[in-house]
């Protein structure tokens, strides 16, 4: 990592960020972490394009923006609550609008039994002891940057559990509002979510924006499914158009445990999303779905990575990127399969439709394999769409641009067939639809 | 309804269609018969606007407008359709929401209203019914997985519910047993009327066994070289397309 004489201004704007008074400050082993943790991210930088893991994803522009530390009328901006309602998503809700949670906008009365859900604002300033060890996290690898920066300066987010044998019926939403704010804004957001043994629970996750803006934001996730648990994991990214999203996810998965996710990345400018998966306890089984619909200079870069670790653990990744306009997609998919992780089965799909040809999608499906008896298949391609299916639409009657969509939808179509909320399935092929160019 | 005169088409840098001439009036069954590339399927696709088929010289008015200006949308709105030789596979996209949605967009291109999902099952129903086909086709995606019989017989059942001005049958016969023909013919043959014509496009005689034709034309290197009624297509069956091969165009039909 190497660092400029002259700071960045990307960096010279959090001068002031080591005296921000944050949600819990005062407390020292968290004072110390968050301290920590800005000057690793100082002397760090923001990581350069030889970093092996942000190889296609230059942060140079993003370097040279300056953003602001905090959004004082966080808690005034004017939101229509209309805009958070996801069809057939009828659960407890917790809404963040910059970053900062807003009680007035979320669900949170009547919560069902062995579900607890607060703000992690709230927790840090009564009783964050729990939190502690997820809290004071060190990120060691270069290309963690934003985990660090989110580490140093995250004082909201959501802290969520659910009690062992709990089955949490109605999903549970959560979303993250940009508003326009004074200038450009970086906002950090913690989640830290576990699932008990036995315990099943629906999230859905939002990313949404009222006006259009330009801010930076970064969500650091860590999800822990204690064993025989079961999560259905809903992702609906349609963050605005001009803004920035760096979002670093883990999954812990324990014996017997079920995660499923779907993803839908649909905003942003720039929108950077690790996913790092484990499953460490004997027959976990994780699937993964997700789909980029990109156009005009949209840059959206997918890294998913997948451990198994354990006895007969099974993962399936089906993931479709589409690209329009002048847009670029990256996606990264890496197995690893540990030393006696015997009996592990899985298998990677990524196809890619460029439907431009100054679009570009890059992709690269990796996989490592250390243990013996292991089934394990991966495949990627990139292609147009098929000129003689498109012939075959416009001769039925149907416009260019409807035989387009139509084919295109379809491509995408496989990702979501195994979403088991239907209605959401729907205004999940809407929303795609009108993102289409 | 449809005229073509003298029209030349060219693929990939090389002339298919030499100067023909065709006219084709409402009711009427025409039969274009003609050797391996004799530019049969050229003709088909050129009236239907595939892309790769460059006109060189000629014109062709369907129902007083210049079709060749017009995008395969277009053309496919104002009532000409092809029933393809080969139809694409489109895994993915469902039957019934493709037909629903061809349909509605021709509609809306001339200005009719749109149908909904009731009023559009009402109206599959009754074409199922006429085609005698079962409605398992319509649940599943595009010919996706369909044998060759079904495929043609989507085919004209799809032209069953679009019911087009021009249908033109691209050897809609090719790689069809006798059953799978009798049965596409029986859908063809439900499909006559006074207000629509036929182009039936194939190389063997035994379709028009089934599907009766008004005239019988016989393409050889891009022109249209004999026109008679349906025992022309018997002569052929017995003599073989060498008798035509050194024959001159033939006389205009008007």
């Amino acid at each position: 990592m190497s660092q400029s004489p002259v700071p960045l201004p990307f960096i010279d704007g959090l001068r002031d960020a080591a005296n921000l008074r944050l949600p819990g400050s005062g407390r020292a082993w968290l004072d110390t972490a968050r301290r920590e943790n800005l000057e690793a991210f100082v002397a760090g930088g923001l990581p350069d394009t030889r970093a092996e893991a942000w190889k296609y994803t230059a942060l140079r522009a993003l370097g040279q923006r300056r953003f602001a530390l905090g959004d004082p009328a966080a808690t005034a901006h004017s939101i229509d609550p209309h805009t958070l309602i996801l069809p057939g998503v009828e659960g407890p809700r917790l809404v963040f609008v910059n970053g900062v949670f807003r009680a007035d906008l979320s669900r949170l009365e009547a919560l069902p039994a062995g579900l607890s859900l607060q703000p992690l604002s709230q927790v840090l300033e009564q009783d964050p002891e729990p939190l502690r060890f997820a809290l004071s996290r060190h990120y060691r690898e270069a290309g963690d940057a934003f985990a660090r920066l989110n580490a140093a300066l995250a004082g909201d987010g959501v802290v969520l559990r659910v009690a062992a044998g709990a089955r949490i019926n109605k999903p549970v939403q959560i979303c993250f509002v940009g508003a326009p704010a004074q200038g450009d804004l970086a906002w950090h957001v913690r989640n830290v979510i576990e699932v008990g043994e036995g315990a099943k629970l629906g999230l859905v996750e939002h990313h949404l924006y009222n006006t259009p803006h330009k801010h930076l934001g970064t969500l650091v996730s860590d999800i822990v499914l204690q064993n025989d648990a079961s999560l259905q994991h809903v992702l609906l990214q349609n963050a605005a158009e001009e803004s920035t999203l760096i979002r670093h996810g883990s999954l812990h998965l324990g014996a017997r445990s079920q995660a499923a996710l779907h993803v839908l990345e649909l905003g942003g400018a720039l929108v950077r999303h690790d996913l790092h998966a484990e499953l460490h306890g004997d027959e976990a089984r994780l699937d993964t779905r997700g789909v980029f619909v990109l156009r005009g200079r949209q840059h959206v870069d997918t890294q998913l990575s997948i451990r198994h670790q354990a006895l007969n653990t099974a993962s399936e990744s089906i993931w479709r990127g589409v690209a329009d306009e002048r847009s670029r997609g990256v996606f990264r998919g890496a197995i690893v399969v540990a030393e006696g992780a015997d009996g592990t089965d899985a298998s990677l799909n990524n196809k890619n439709l460029l439907l431009s040809a100054l679009a570009e999608i890059d992709t690269k499906p990796e996989l490592e394999i250390y243990a013996d008896e292991v089934k394990a298949a991966h495949g990627a391609t990139i292609g147009q769409l098929d000129e003689r299916a498109l012939f075959y639409l416009r001769s039925r009657g149907l416009p260019q641009a409807e035989a387009r969509a139509l084919l295109t939808t379809a491509f995408c179509r496989a990702v979501f067939a195994s979403l088991p909320n239907e209605t959401l399935r729907d205004h999940f092929s809407e929303a795609l639809l009108a993102h289409l160019p | 309804m449809l005229k073509i005169e003298n029209l030349h088409a060219r693929v990939e840098g090389k002339d298919i269609l030499k100067g023909l001439n065709l006219t084709v009036n409402p009711g009427e069954v025409h039969a274009i018969m003609g050797p391996n590339g004799a530019g049969k399927s050229t003709l088909g696709n050129v009236l239907s606007g595939r892309d790769g088929y460059e006109v060189t010289a000629g014109s062709v008015i369907f129902e007083g407008r210049d079709l060749l200006a017009l995008e395969p949308e277009e053309r496919a709105a104002a009532g000409v359709f092809l029933a393809f030789q080969y139809p694409v596979e489109i895994p993915g996209v469902n039957n019934t929401y493709f037909l629903r949605a061809a349909l509605n967009a021709q509609r809306k291109q001339r200005g009719e209203s749109e149908l909904d999902s009731m009023q559009f099952l009402k109206l599959v129903r009754e074409k199922l019914k006429i085609m005698q086909i079962s409605d398992e086709l319509l649940h599943r995606a595009v010919n996706e997985g369909f044998s060759g019989g079904e495929k043609k017989r989507n085919e004209i059942f799809q032209m069953a519910v679009l019911e087009p001005k021009l249908a033109m049958l691209d050897e809609t016969d090719s790689g069809l047993d006798i059953d799978a023909l009798k049965q596409v013919a029986q859908g063809v043959n439900a499909l006559r009327s006074p207000d629509r014509a036929f182009l039936v496009i194939t190389h063997y005689q035994r379709l028009l066994d089934y599907i009766e034709p008004d005239f019988v034309h016989v393409l050889a290197d891009g022109r249209i070289v004999e026109s008679g009624d349906k025992t022309l297509a018997l002569k052929l069956e017995e003599q073989g397309y060498a008798w035509v091969a050194e024959r001159d165009p033939a006389e205009e039909r008007t």
